[in-house]
């Protein structure tokens, strides 16, 4: 159980957080033929584009509503109005998804309002889905804006079902987190195909950002799910969804649609993986296949090589809320004890993640509490901590800007659980501290007794 | 006969050896010349044990001569640890090819020699035979001789190719070339009264230098440690010790007695293995520098030492006794360093199970070396469920033993813990004592171990429940049928290193009416390696009614009868 408090400095030194819109734009991302909007000046849409293209490597389709001071002042209407005309005509989306920044929030733009009114002046957008939603800056953080933007395309873009409506028993909605890498989405595809399932993934960036070579080129969005299978999310058998944030999402879905939920705060980890597995062995009504067997028999092998190296560590972590629960969760039933857990922003889990206590806070409360720690476990922007306090330093988050691979990294199931056992044992193993001869010196204070035998010497 | 069969026949006769003197005239002239079992043999050979004996010596150039198996299959996998230089993890070999095999290898072991002065300039070069070369015919010595003149530097000659035996012999042999060619050849730039030198000390994890800074504080110097971070200057001076310490392992027994007799060096069998097994070591080392002539007063600042230091380390244990209290350890190893550590364990507030013993006087420790010893090779052909039985039916909450059956108590989901030479950390003398017991606390409160024995989704049973249906299935099926019960025990093996299963025991014991276990060795072959299961043997006599009642009864009556 721990203490969850929120940093006291004024001066945030060094974030761990990003900000709500982006979290918003990449939930985005993960819509087919999309074109992500952010209502804003340029550079909060600049700046958002360039951490996504660090981390991702690949052309990342955002745009802006360019707002200058004036029209800041004055109100957006024409900005939106003039975005989405240009977007409509240039790319041709299907969908324009909007997110609010700080600026447009403090002045307090309508939105919901503004689209109202283009819609009435513009009937030759009605094939274009317009979804807004309001991420100011100034509030929450990265995971809350991807949260957000999926409850909402869940309230805006499912077909309503009644609750009695005839369900499809092979297909299941996912509704991941933000902390899910195009990677894990893969991975839960693929468990679920060995069961005869068919996932149906909102936000899905496992076919727009998952780093491939694509056949055209497109302007908006590579992949990801489209509107009508989201409209048609409502004949599912079952959603899974994973990680606390979406719980929200998962509400509105069975509300909706009457599609029952089950949450997983986290799938990284054994007993979680096999009360995933047990859950569609009942849904599917079929046998675990072999393939499943064997990685879970692989995930215990792992385990137990494993643990030698994980017992007694001391780590550090550095992430969003759901990110933070993954990671302490598993490393804890690894051995490990979780000393230092700075995240960025409000969640239920937090009192209950293993750890005496979790900050709200930057990696330069991460870094006082790492000293003496044996791995640091955060994005990219804890390399210099991780530097300077001389630890192994394991990347994991976004934006992980300095290697390659990020869209790959994969923790879910359970082989992403292997996976990831073996990546930080083989980080313990290259840090082994190689004894010396002074390794072992006596302690400074003691007595000698042999001080005779030194001056006879 | 050659010079390598003379030096294998003379390390046989190692009077410092106590099973040799146990032996027959005849028996002794047959040495250790037991013949492996072909498929069931493990270990290293005598090139393996050579190399493994000489290689922590830092600074020096390992040259292996032979083809790239011997070395290129096992370079650098050692954990001694250097204070100096890192010379020795740097991998030399000749790689001989198909030429060198016709033609001979000698030219290119030669030049590999040369080539090794010009690039590292080493203080020496030690030269590795293989078996390949020997079978060849390739004079290493000749070489090594040739070499060292041209060149001016020590290139010596270790003769111990692969074949002449196992590893043991290797650690032996390798002795004997120090011996011949390296101690005594330097002197040290200084001595004092307080010279010692420990011999079969590896410093593996750099254990050494968990019990050096006490030597240093009463002002003993390690002269050279045989061969654990020795230099070669310090091996070569290493004459010049007033006493010396044998690590508690035979490995290196020839050389502790040869230089006793060539040298005048007394050396004592010990162990820093143990809070008071470090004690005995220290005072033993003040006893025999004290008999060479230091100050009388070593001994009350050694004592001194050893009381502030235990203390230290019983403090330390103090802080793991109440999360211990009631654990039980199965120790398994036929390591001499497990006996060594069940005082500290057991101060600990484990229960140390397979052991009846309290505490550890000169005698129970012989009682726990007998016991450990008997089951030494037990485990490592052990099944998971039976892994898994013998921890349940010894109710033990972990496992302490050597390496290899490490993965069979992994794969039985049982805590273990490694106390053999491949482990990382080091647990040598009072502070290693401590580091023991905090990682037994530390395998023992892994929750990893909850989460690995939980029932997966699509079964029934959970491993354990399984394997406890099978074992009470096997009993049953036992109990059942008096032919099968008898037919399992036969088929156990007792005697691991060569081979033989109880049943031939038992036929040989009737079929020849023996009485003594040396009659069943000599029969059977039984008993003759590693002699760890004598006592079996003996039980196996001593149990006759047991698992022959018939012929014993019959004998009984025919005694009555006459």
């Amino acid at each position: 159980m721990a203490t969850v408090t929120t940093s006291k400095k004024s001066c945030t030194v060094n974030p761990l957080k990003m900000s709500q819109p982006i979290g918003s734009a990449l939930a985005f991302m993960g819509v087919k033929n999309c074109m992500p909007l952010f209502h804003g000046s340029q550079g909060c849409t600049s700046f958002g584009l360039v951490l996504f293209v660090r981390h991702f490597k690949e052309a990342i389709p955002l745009q802006t509503t360019a707002m200058s001071e004036v029209a800041t002042v004055l109100g957006g209407f024409e900005n939106v109005e003039q975005a989405i005309i240009t977007i409509a005509n240039r790319q041709k989306p299907s969908i324009i998804g909007i997110s609010s920044t700080g600026v447009t929030e403090t002045k307090g733009d309508d939105v919901e309002g503004y689209l109202k009114l283009v819609r009435d002046r513009h009937p030759e957008l009605d094939h274009i889905a317009l979804v807004y939603v309001s991420t100011p800056d100034f509030k929450d953080a990265f995971q809350d804006g991807w949260a957000k933007t999926v409850t909402r395309m869940v309230e805006q873009l499912v077909t309503e079902t009644p609750a009695d409506a005839p369900r499809e028993r092979d297909r299941i909605n996912v509704l991941p987190g933000a902390h899910l890498t195009p990677g894990d989405i893969d991975e839960l595809r693929d468990i679920l195909d060995g069961f005869g399932l068919e996932a149906v993934v909102l936000p899905d960036l496992s076919g727009s950002l998952d780093g491939h070579v694509p056949d055209d080129f497109t302007p908006t969005t590579l992949g990801g799910i489209s509107l009508d299978e989201i409209a048609a999310m409502g004949s599912a058998c079952h959603t899974l969804a994973i990680g606390e944030q979406m719980r929200p999402a998962a509400e509105a879905m069975e509300q909706r649609t009457g599609v029952p939920f089950t949450l997983f705060d986290r799938l990284t980890g054994l007993e979680v993986n096999d009360r995933l597995i047990a859950l569609l062995a009942e849904l599917s009504g079929r046998p675990v296949p072999n393939k499943i067997k064997r990685q879970r028999s692989q995930l215990v092998d792992a385990m137990l090589d494993g643990h030698f190296h994980f017992g007694g560590k001391k780590i550090a972590i550095g992430a969003e809320p759901d990110l933070l629960w993954t990671l302490s969760q598993w490393i804890t039933e690894m051995g490990s004890e979780v000393v230092g857990a700075v995240t960025t922003t409000a969640s239920p889990l937090l009192e209950q993640v293993p750890a005496a206590e979790v900050l709200i806070g930057d990696l330069e409360d991460l870094e006082a509490r790492a000293r003496g720690c044996d791995l640091l476990m955060t994005h990219s922007h804890g390399r210099q901590a991780a530097e300077r306090l001389a630890i192994p330093f394991y990347r994991i988050g976004i934006p992980m800007f300095d290697r390659l691979g990020a869209a790959h990294q994969t923790i879910v199931g359970y082989r992403g659980t292997r996976n990831l056992i073996f990546e930080i044992a083989n980080m313990f193993m290259a840090d082994g501290h190689e004894p010396q001869p002074d390794t072992w010196a006596l302690p400074e204070n003691t007595e000698h007794v042999g001080e005779t035998a030194l001056a006879a010497g | 006969m050659s010079s390598l069969s003379s030096k294998v026949q003379e390390v046989f006769n190692e009077p410092g050896c106590g099973k040799n003197q146990g032996k027959s005239e005849k028996e002794r002239k047959k040495g250790c010349t037991k013949q492996l079992q072909p498929g069931g043999a493990a270990g290293g050979c005598a090139f393996d044990g050579a190399k493994i004996a000489l290689q922590p010596v830092t600074d020096v150039a390992h040259l292996v001569h032979g083809p790239i198996a011997c070395e290129g299959n096992s370079w650098d996998n050692r954990g001694s640890k250097s204070s100096g230089s890192n010379l020795w993890r740097t991998s030399f070999t000749t790689d001989i090819n198909e030429t060198d095999v016709v033609f001979g290898g000698e030219k290119r072991l030669y030049k590999s020699v040369k080539e090794i002065i010009d690039k590292y300039d080493p203080p020496a070069v030690f030269v590795y035979q293989t078996c390949v070369p020997a079978m060849i015919g390739d004079d290493i010595e000749a070489v090594c001789k040739a070499a060292s003149k041209k060149f001016g530097k020590p290139v010596i000659p270790i003769n111990s190719p692969g074949f002449v035996g196992p590893k043991n012999l290797g650690n032996k042999l390798a002795g004997e070339a120090i011996l011949d060619h390296v101690i005594g050849t330097e002197e040290p730039e200084y001595t004092t009264p307080y010279d010692i030198n420990i011999i079969g000390e590896y410093n593996l994890s750099g254990e050494l230098w968990q019990v050096k800074p006490l030597l240093d504080e009463l002002g003993i110097r390690i002269l050279c440690c045989i061969s654990g971070d020795a230099k070669y200057h310090d091996l070569a001076s290493s004459h010049r010790a007033k006493a010396a310490m044998m690590v508690c392992s035979k490995s290196m027994i020839n050389i502790a007695r040869k230089m006793e007799e060539r040298y005048d060096i007394p050396f004592f069998e010990g162990s820093f293995y143990g809070i008071e097994d470090t004690s005995e070591a220290l005072r033993e080392i003040a006893r025999l520098l004290i008999e060479r002539g230091a100050p009388a007063e070593l001994m009350d600042r050694t004592d001194a030492l050893i009381a502030r230091e235990e203390a230290r380390a019983w403090a330390g244990i103090e802080h793991y006794k109440q999360r211990l209290a009631g654990k039980k350890v199965l120790l398994i190893t036929g390591g001499v360093k497990s006996w060594s550590v069940v005082a500290a364990l057991q101060e600990a507030g484990l229960e140390v199970v397979g052991t009846s013993v309290k505490k550890s006087t000169k005698e129970d420790k012989e009682r726990i070396k007998e016991i450990m010893g008997e089951d030494a090779h037990m485990i490592d052909d052990m099944s998971p469920r039976e892994m898994y039985k013998l921890l349940k039916d010894a109710k033990a909450d972990i496992m302490l033993s050597g390496g290899r059956s490490q993965f069979i108590a992994l794969k039985a989901k049982m805590p273990w813990l490694d106390i053999n030479q491949e482990r990382h950390h080091a647990y040598m003398g009072y502070v290693g004592m401590v580091a023991l017991v905090k990682e037994i606390d530390k395998a023992l409160s892994n929750p990893v171990w909850q989460q690995v024995r939980l029932r997966a989704p699509w079964e029934e049973q959970t491993w354990e429940e399984v394997a406890d249906a099978a074992i009470a299935a096997e009993a049953a099926a036992l109990a059942a049928d008096p032919a099968r019960k008898a037919e399992k025990r036969r088929a156990t093996t007792v005697c691991q290193c060569a081979g033989v299963a109880r049943g031939t025991i038992e036929d040989a014991i009737v079929a020849g009416g023996l009485t003594t276990v040396e009659a069943i060795s000599e029969q059977t072959q039984a008993g003759t390696g590693c002699g760890s299961c004598i006592g079996k043997l003996d039980k196996i006599l001593q149990t006759q009614d047991h698992w022959n009642p018939e012929a014993v009864a019959a004998a009984a009556q025919s005694q009555q009868a006459a």
